[in-house]
């Protein structure tokens, strides 16, 4: 690693001040950034640590809404969001590994927007809000593409507010090294019809299968996508699968998914 | 340089360190606490995991002045009073759950953790929780059967399907 | 008998610091006013260096020193153990390996330059402003293409890719044309034995320290043979003779073949303590790992197998190009021949076999043996084209086998392979497997996944291997250019606790608890009298270390010689002490007993005398008791098992799921039946891991694109069922003094076939014409061979 200050603020606003330093980097839990560092193919003047900030911490339920401080670790999803959106929680539950989700944040993983990462799949199925020090972002609007996001230099995501759907699954098929999602889908039933969101898959980052989502807002069932073809667009293709593969496996998954739902 | 204190195995310690010192790190080079082990840079094979205020880290990504003030449990504060194995690691023992003894400490700390949290697990469940440690001598078949040893249930339970 | 005398499950003592946190590997050692390096390493896989600049990194805080190839202008190359001969009787090609690139890269990762500084970071940093510019040359990573005309050769040495062309045995091939012509059925089968990277859980490391008054090395490193380093690297790459340098292998967190070679880091931080007058230390970040460390497999083979309408084996032929990356590292080119030919041949009664091997060099990190070495990618194909010919008969799996199985009352039997089997019986073996997985009972289980949506398959793989390694004058006659022997020193202690100097290593093993149990048994004492030294060239007799399922069978029995050799001496003194012949002296439970009378003495008593010889034999006897051994076993050993999988496929996925997995291995006389079911565990793991995940993979260019654990994927907890194991058909070893054969590789040989002929029957039995797949079976690839028409 490079050589770097580290601060750890106990609010966001001192943070908020903090990222305002020349090449200054935020880290959440750091379960992606420090690898990064390691390799130095990152290299941050100042290191802010989000971790003091009590503020960012915590699940909350408030009129079928679900907040979730942007600094709350997965483990403390998986638990405590598992009355009140147990798609959500097993979402939580299923990243990574026990220690990963120890350390690793909401927040932390909506920022960076790993084209594979987890909870992109449920911030946009569930038609989340993200809140951050400066303003609200619907979930629409926040996904630009693989590790790209609406956030401004210095901006922090301070929570996330989760309309709780009426029904939602996630089903993540990992890919077998990084345990990420190979391919992963959240779908939800809101008041407002279905929402699929489609992790892992794309070169684009997370995105919406409308045409699923038409299917199903005719009819939640899995009988209901039986004749879409799969999704075309950018699908990734690596070592662990062709975009064949992977647009298929969104179907397959789609389907699981609703039926577990 | 920044200074960082914390607890480790019940005992308080502090060091002078750099902003990014890793907590395995301090760990190993600043306290000479060599049982914590460094197996990869990718935060994947879990031989570095410790206890971070009660739950399981990976102290090879986690940053020393992250935790100043924690309480940090390592593979060396797992013991008896008396100095003899602690349980988990009795049981290890028992049931031949490791060989080379690399991933061992990350082992033993992640089914600590479990058992912590789940003190009697299904062996599907061991399974899937010890999914951040790799093991490349057992097999797996022995640590499962430690595991559920630990947890007062019978090992020979284990089996395909 | 001792409670932990041989075939105890005695508890392995090694643990207590394993448990406790208090191994002690290399990178847990630290040496007062230790250095660090870090290595500028190739980023292309081929080029010329046309400007390599060290001025900068040098004038940077903290560097001792910055090293490149010059300052190893008087050492030689890292050096290949084994001379193959060609076809044409002419030697193996053997380009130059250099510590540091000489004015050449030949593949990712190749170590470039060396800075030593105060810290690692600033090591690093100085490494980046090394002013380095590479010339880049097409790659070849494609074996068939390094072999075409006008391929981009990789050394300037030697004519061409080529390394050898060998053939086995070369003498059967017109035999084997000639069966093949009269056969009833011919089954061919193209195959990929895919790259593998060991991945031991212990990245390598390594400390060099020079004495300047004494003129004299100690390397501490991540070895399963500090002596073979030593010999290897100090005498021939370095000439520093033995006496002038310590290899020290500490505890070593797995090893795998991966820690047998003698490294250019190694050599780097032996001959930079010198350089700089101060420890230097090395500890590899996995990434390094896997661009620096030897990696396994890598075989692309056709084979053919010759039926009668019995489905009885006429004959076999193969022909594999074999990759050996971009260098030679010690074992490189026996792996591909000599490990690999014998060992097709498996426990058949095939009458004449010829196999044919290309070693050929690519610019991809250098293969060597890994875990089974060359004896996986042999039962591979054979146990693959076996399967296949039996569906393309229709016989049944296990009845094909049985039908050609070389027969419990045939041993000892001489193979067309050079190699003679001393003694098996692969029909319990087989017998064992059909009873523990419930054979008969599959159609049963397959109706049930078939319920669930899933296709079920059951696979075999019956597998014999010659381990063991092995009888010095037959490796020398194909071109060992070392012996094989293995050497113990048992020195018996004045107050009767012994000590015992193995020239093997534990590295996962159990030696320290197994070892113990080989003495205490022999002498009828308490094993905690017992204690095992290993991994020190100061302290322990020249041995060639632990790889090859050696460990037991030639390093046990030279302990069971030295054992021996004090027992006999032990009789004497006791003889003398009881007024006795020696030859009527009887030993049992510690205790040295004039046969048939109650006058005895006690171990104590011997050692005591043996020390304090008031009273002692001094005109017929040395005082003292301590022995040493060489035991050059007289002929490789043959452990032989049968292994069934049982997968299911998720057809809508592709993704494969193990459901059971049994073995029943035969591995002679076993000493400690927990420590063996461990090795079983743990090779069945590995041989799973590879033909389920394990996917190194080369872009055209000779980037590694799997360089970490986030693309290169090992098996997990979550992964496998619980393994089903046996070793209850215990056929002993014929010639050596324990009976013991090797269990270290079983795993790892016997699995892969399993796994890939159990989703075969699964696809075939779905409805899917699959023509072939290849290992790894990623749900990818699966699903697309289900689906390419």
């Amino acid at each position: 690693m490079y050589a770097f200050d580290f601060v750890r603020p106990k609010t966001v606003a001192e943070a908020v001040k903090a990222l305002a330093a020349e090449d200054a980097q935020a880290l959440g839990g750091g379960q992606t950034l420090i690898p990064t560092l390691k390799q130095r193919l990152a290299a941050p003047a100042v290191l802010v640590s989000l971790s003091g900030i009590a503020e960012m911490s915590g699940v909350s339920l408030s009129g079928g809404t679900l907040t979730i401080g942007g600094g709350t670790p997965h483990a403390t999803v998986a638990k405590e969001a598992r009355a009140a959106y147990p798609a959500l929680a097993a979402l939580a539950g299923g990243i990574g590994d026990p220690a990963v989700r120890s350390r690793g944040t909401i927040g932390g993983s909506l920022a960076n927007n790993d084209p594979s990462a987890c909870y992109p799949a449920a911030v946009l199925g569930s038609g989340a809000t993200i809140v951050t020090d400066r303003r609200e972002i619907a979930a629409d609007d926040y996904f630009q593409g693989m590790f790209a996001t609406a956030l401004e230099p210095g901006e922090i995501i301070t929570a996330v507010r989760f309309p709780v759907p009426e029904k939602a699954h996630y089903e993540k098929f990992a890919q077998p090294a990084s345990r990420f999602a190979l391919v992963g889908v959240f779908v939800a039933r809101t008041g407002q019809g279905a929402r699929v969101a489609v992790t892992g898959a794309s070169a684009d980052g997370v995105f919406r299968w409308a045409e699923a989502e038409k299917a199903l807002s005719g009819g939640f069932s899995a009988a209901a996508l039986a004749g879409l073809a799969p999704p075309t667009g950018d699908m990734i293709s690596d070592l662990h699968g062709s975009a064949e593969y992977r647009a298929h496996l969104v179907k397959v998954l789609t389907g699981r998914a609703v039926a577990a739902a | 340089m920044p200074k960082v204190a914390m607890r480790v195995n019940g005992r308080a310690v502090s060091g002078e360190v750099e902003g990014r010192t890793l907590l395995v790190q301090f760990l190993r080079e600043g306290l000479g606490m060599t049982g914590t082990h460094v197996g990869c840079d990718t935060s994947q094979c879990g031989a570095c995991v410790v206890h971070v205020n009660g739950v399981p880290v990976k102290s090879c990504t986690a940053f020393a002045l992250d935790l100043d003030g924690a309480e940090i449990t390592t593979i060396e504060g797992m013991a008896n009073a008396d100095g003899s194995l602690g349980r988990v690691q009795q049981a290890f023992q028992d049931h031949h759950g490791l060989q080379c003894g690399f991933c061992t400490p990350g082992m033993v700390m992640s089914a600590a953790a479990l058992l912590a949290e789940n003190p009697t697990p299904s062996e599907a469940e061991i399974r899937t929780y010890l999914e951040g440690n790799i093991c490349r001598c057992t097999g797996y078949h022995n640590i499962v059967k430690a595991v559920l040893a630990a947890s007062g249930q019978d090992p020979a339970t284990i089996a395909a399907e | 008998m001792p409670k932990d005398g041989i075939g105890a499950p005695m508890k392995r003592r090694e643990d207590l610091r394993f448990l406790a946190g208090d191994g002690r590997y290399t990178d847990d050692i630290n040496l007062h006013g230790q250095a660090y390096v870090w290595f500028l390493r190739s980023d292309v896989a081929h080029g010329r260096i046309t400007r390599l600049d060290t001025a900068a990194a040098a004038a940077m805080p903290g560097v001792l020193r910055v090293i490149t190839a010059e300052d190893f202008a008087h050492a030689g190359g890292m050096i290949t153990a084994w001379q193959v001969t060609n076809r044409d009787g002419t030697p193996q090609a053997e380009p130059k390996h250099p510590i540091l690139a000489e004015g050449k890269v030949r593949h990712i990762g190749e170590p470039i330059a060396g800075v030593v500084a105060e810290t690692l970071e600033q090591a690093r940093d100085a490494a980046e402003a090394i002013e380095l510019e590479i010339e880049e040359l097409p790659a070849v990573v494609d074996m068939a293409a390094a072999l075409a005309p006008g391929a981009p050769k990789l050394h300037e040495d030697i004519d061409s890719n080529l390394c050898f062309d060998w053939g086995f045995v070369d003498d059967n091939k017109a035999k084997v044309d000639a069966a093949f012509e009269s056969a009833h059925h011919v089954t061919t089968l193209e195959l990929v034995n895919n790259r593998c990277v060991a991945n031991a859980m212990e990245p390598r490391a390594a400390i060099g320290l020079y004495d300047r008054p004494m003129d004299h090395y100690t390397l501490y490193t991540t070895s399963q043979n500090p002596h073979v380093i030593r010999l290897v690297m100090g005498t021939f790459t370095l000439q520093i003779p033995e006496h002038k340098l310590r290899v020290v292998a500490p505890d070593v967190g797995g090893g795998f073949g991966s820690k047998i070679y003698n490294y250019n880091e190694e050599c780097f931080v032996t001959h930079a303590a010198k350089l700089v007058g101060r420890p230097v230390k090395w500890t590899a970040t996995r990434s390094e790992a896997f661009i620096s460390d030897a990696q396994g497999r890598d075989h692309v083979t056709k084979i053919q197998l010759a039926l009668d309408k019995d489905g009885m084996f006429l004959a076999f032929r193969t022909e594999t190009m074999a990759n050996l990356g971009a260098y030679l590292r010690l074992f490189a080119t026996v792996t591909p021949t000599y490990l690999h030919g014998p060992a097709a041949g498996g426990p058949y009664r095939t009458p004449v076999a010829h196999v044919h091997v290309k070693g050929v060099f690519t610019n991809t990190v250098p293969v060597d043996a890994y875990r089974g070495a060359g004896r996986p990618e042999g039962s591979y194909q054979l146990e693959r084209v076996v399967d296949k010919a039996a569906r393309e008969m229709g016989i049944d799996q296990a009845e094909i086998r049985r039908r050609n199985f070389v027969k419990p009352e045939e041993f000892p039997y001489q193979t067309p392979m050079a190699v003679v089997y001393d003694s098996g019986n692969y029909h319990a073996t087989l017998d064992k497997l059909l009873e523990l997985s419930d054979y008969a009972g599959f159609a049963k289980r397959r109706a049930e996944s078939e319920a669930r949506g899933k296709l079920r398959g059951f696979g075999f793989s019956t597998w014999v291997e010659a381990s063991g390694l092995a009888p010095s004058r037959l490796i020398g006659a194909l071109g060992a250019r070392a012996g094989l022997y293995e050497s113990a020193t048992v020195r018996v202690n004045p107050t009767g606790g012994i000590s015992v100097l193995t020239g093997t290593h534990s590295h996962g093993q159990g030696h320290e608890t197994v070892f113990a149990q080989i003495v205490a048994d022999k002498l009828g004492i308490d094993a905690g009298l017992v204690d095992i030294v290993h991994g020190d060239s100061d302290k322990t007799p020249f041995g060639m270390g632990t790889y090859g399922s050696r460990s037991a069978a030639v390093g046990g029995s030279a302990i069971a010689k030295a054992t021996d050799k004090i027992i006999a001496k032990a009789k004497k003194i006791a003889a003398h002490l009881l007024e006795a012949s020696d030859a009527d002296i009887e030993v049992a439970d510690g205790k040295f007993t004039v046969a048939g009378t109650d006058k005895a003495v006690d171990w104590a008593t011997i050692c005591l005398t043996a020390y304090v010889p008031h009273n002692y034999p001094m005109e017929t006897l040395e005082p003292g008791l301590e022995e040493t051994a060489f035991y050059d076993p007289a002929n490789f050993v043959y452990p032989a098992g049968a292994y069934g999988c049982e997968v299911e496929v998720d057809p809508d996925t592709g993704a494969v799921t193990v459901m059971r997995f049994v073995a029943a291995d035969d591995f002679g006389v076993v000493l400690n039946p927990v420590v063996v079911a461990g090795q079983q565990h743990g090779g069945i793991a590995q041989g799973i891991s590879q033909a389920l995940l394990e996917h190194t993979v080369y872009d055209e260019s000779g980037q590694l694109v799997s360089g970490s654990l986030m693309d290169y994927a090992i098996l997990r907890a979550g992964d496998v069922p619980g393994f089903t194991v046996d070793h209850s058909c215990v056929t002993r070893c014929e010639h050596n003094p324990l009976g013991v054969k090797g269990c270290g590789e079983a795993g790892a040989i016997g699995a892969p076939p399993a796994v890939v002929n159990a989703v075969v029957d699964a696809l075939q039995a779905g409805g899917y014409g699959i023509k072939d797949i290849d290992m790894p079976l990623t749900p990818s690839r699966v699903w697309a061979a289900m689906h390419e028409g």
